[in-house]
């Protein structure tokens, strides 16, 4: 049956933005990926700028994000996303703007430029996809794996002692004086979904008054690289992410901080 | 110091300055750049004269964020520019590799530093087989055009642009720290003189009418990626007609030097030092280093005596010109290196050595 015969009798509530492909997500079962990527583009369909986007794809498990969201797309070197987006926003300045990167490209191998985009307060929206961990090539120790974290690079848990703690990206460019909106979200609930979206929607329209960089953070999960069931992701999240990545925003613009 | 004839405009400009004017004229959209000698003077040109006269110009972090900057600007449908010297231009390596297999047009400038390592601000050619052979990973070739003057250092910036868009590749301009730094009359093209071309697949926003762009040299599938570097070997095929060369006394020659850039200038005066001593010497000289005279130099190897490659590395084309040459006559080489440059007075004398010692062994053989 076709959408259409399905919802005669009913109102529609609920579909797939056009501004997402026709195509199913190569995504790992529960992987929040899938969810940041609809929210994104849920959100560049309603506020009706589809035609005015420009995305940028980092190299990570979301390298291929152009398959999915249907916007101008640009897919950038390991950790450059920023770097390329500054590029593309200089050259066209009253487009808009998003980055989209995981926690090895943004925190790791692109600290550089992560850092320095945001310095210059660079009109663009950088969304930060933090699982904790290496998901494209199998599960490596990433910059924000927290202590005492297995993974395939610290069979023993990561030794701070040996390795650092995790480093706070967020809150580290919150402290630039570049950086407009810093916020950190997770979309493993409804609850948080909708949060999640409200702070996409405001990271574009801030765009648009070009007052410096919008940076979001999504605690997100990683099933396979974490080797957990989706349902049991969403505990660890909770229960052993959060304390260390506590969710909401770490800097508004000035005139909304009363 | 500005001079102004009717029609033309000469100025005395170093050749950094000429080159950033250059590019100004030639319509350059946006620059992205990080200060390192001796070629700082492009950046800080940029930065004074593009806020009075339109365009983009920044500062970036590291040469790993201009070139990606070069990449996303380029991947917009803008016309685009970095420079650096030797060093810089191995930290963009990667992105240029990214660049060429997502085929943007864009202009690279490496004004050459004697190396390896940090090395040495003074000139050198120790760059050529990372500029011509690809640089970074995976098969592909820069445009390479090589400089011998002030002039040519504004002239090659029109032309890296215009090749660089028609063929959708990175182009390079090779030249060197002297080339960068002397004085020297120049004669600039007018303002606004190349013309635009149109970039469908750029990414400015995806049009209802069309799909959405995208810009990438992911292609994960390896029967997509053998097609993707099949499209590129075609490409480069393509483009050896654009290969350009100076022939100075080629014609009654009995020896043939080889050199590009500030060698060229310099094997100049040696051919005039061997003819004035009764030696038939004349002076090929690419302007291109990829595509790379190779038929010329065939031809040329089948009627002289011998060959002498001169540049100022351990010896680098010479390569090249060996396998153009194919054994048909000996092809020498003098070179000097590590930012040393040599004097005319030294490779007339190889020439004169050499070309004493080809005549013996004729005699030996007779
Ligand atoms: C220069 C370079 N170094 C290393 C890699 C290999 N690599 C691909 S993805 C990746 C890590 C990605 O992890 P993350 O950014 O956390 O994203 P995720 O896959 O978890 O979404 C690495 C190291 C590469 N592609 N390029």
């Amino acid at each position: 049956m076709e959408t259409e015969e399905l919802t005669n009798e009913l109102e529609l509530v609920y579909s797939k933005p056009e501004t997402l492909k026709d195509v199913p997500f190569h995504y790992c079962p529960g992987c929040s990926h899938s969810v940041a990527h609809r929210v994104i583009m849920e959100v560049v369909q309603e506020l009706g700028i589809q035609e005015e986007t420009i995305g940028v794809a980092p190299v990570g498990c979301s390298v291929f994000a152009y398959h999915y969201m249907n916007v101008d797309m640009q897919q950038a070197a390991h950790g450059r996303a920023s770097a390329v987006a500054t590029g593309i926003k200089r050259v066209l300045p009253d487009k808009y703007v998003f980055s989209y990167q995981g926690d090895g490209d943004l925190a790791a191998i692109g600290t550089a430029e992560t850092i320095h985009t945001v310095n210059r307060g660079e009109n663009i929206l950088m969304v930060f996809i933090n699982n904790g961990i290496y998901g494209m090539t199998g599960g490596q120790m990433a910059p924000t794996s927290l202590p005492g974290q297995i993974t395939s690079t610290s069979p023993y848990g990561r030794d701070t002692a040996d390795v650092g703690f995790p480093l706070k990206i967020t809150e580290l460019v919150a402290m630039l004086p570049g950086a407009l909106y810093v916020s950190r979200h997770a979309v493993h609930t409804p609850n948080a979904v909708r949060k999640f979206k409200k702070a996409i929607t405001k990271s574009f329209e801030y765009q648009k008054q070009k007052r410096g960089t919008c940076f979001i953070e999504v605690v997100s999960n990683c099933p396979s690289g974490w080797k957990m069931t989706p349902v049991d992701t969403i505990k660890y999240i909770e229960e052993v992410m959060f304390p260390s990545y506590p969710l909401g925003d770490i800097k508004v613009p000035k005139d909304e901080n009363i | 110091m500005e001079q102004k004839n009717n029609n033309e405009d000469v100025r005395l400009m170093k050749g950094n300055e000429a080159l950033a004017e250059a590019a100004i004229r030639a319509g350059m959209d946006a620059y992205f750049g990080y200060p390192i000698t001796p070629q700082s003077e492009i950046l800080e040109y940029f930065t004074r004269e593009i806020p009075n006269r339109g365009g983009v110009v920044l500062q970036a972090e590291s040469e790993v964020a201009s070139i990606n900057m070069i990449y996303g600007a380029a991947g917009a449908g803008a016309r685009v520019m970095t420079s650096s010297s030797s060093p810089g231009i191995s930290l963009m390596q990667e992105g240029l590799s990214y660049i060429a297999s997502a085929q943007l047009p864009c202009l690279v400038v490496n004004v050459v530093r004697g190396g390896p390592g940090l090395g040495t601000i003074q000139p050198s050619q120790g760059d050529y087989f990372q500029s011509v052979k690809g640089g970074g990973h995976g098969d592909y070739h820069l445009i390479v055009l090589a400089p011998a003057s002030v002039q040519e250092m504004a002239d090659h910036v029109f032309e890296g642009f215009r090749l660089a868009e028609k063929y959708n590749n990175p182009a390079m301009i090779l030249t060197d720290g002297a080339l960068g730094q002397m004085m020297e009359k120049v004669v600039l093209p007018p303002e606004g003189s190349l013309p635009k071309v149109e970039k469908p697949w750029a990414t400015t926003g995806k049009l209802k009418d069309r799909k959405a762009n995208i810009i990438t040299s992911l292609f994960i599938q390896p029967e997509k990626m053998e097609q993707i570097n099949l499209d590129l070997q075609a490409k480069y095929k393509a483009l050896q007609k654009e290969v350009r060369f100076e022939k100075i006394g080629c014609d009654d020659a009995e020896v043939i030097l080889v050199a590009f850039g500030l060698s060229a200038r310099i094997c100049q005066k040696a051919v005039d030092l061997a003819r004035e001593k009764g030696i038939r010497a004349g002076l090929l000289r690419p302007i291109t280093l990829y595509p790379f005279p190779t038929d010329e130099l065939r031809r040329l190897s089948e009627k002289v005596d011998f060959m002498l490659v001169v540049e100022m590395n351990a010896g680098q084309m010479v390569e090249d010109v060996r396998l153009a040459s194919m054994g048909r006559c000996p092809v020498h080489f003098k070179g000097r290196m590590g930012g040393m440059i040599p004097n005319p007075e030294e490779i007339f004398a190889e020439i004169e050595a050499l070309h004493e010692k080809q005549s013996a062994s004729f005699v030996k053989e007779a």
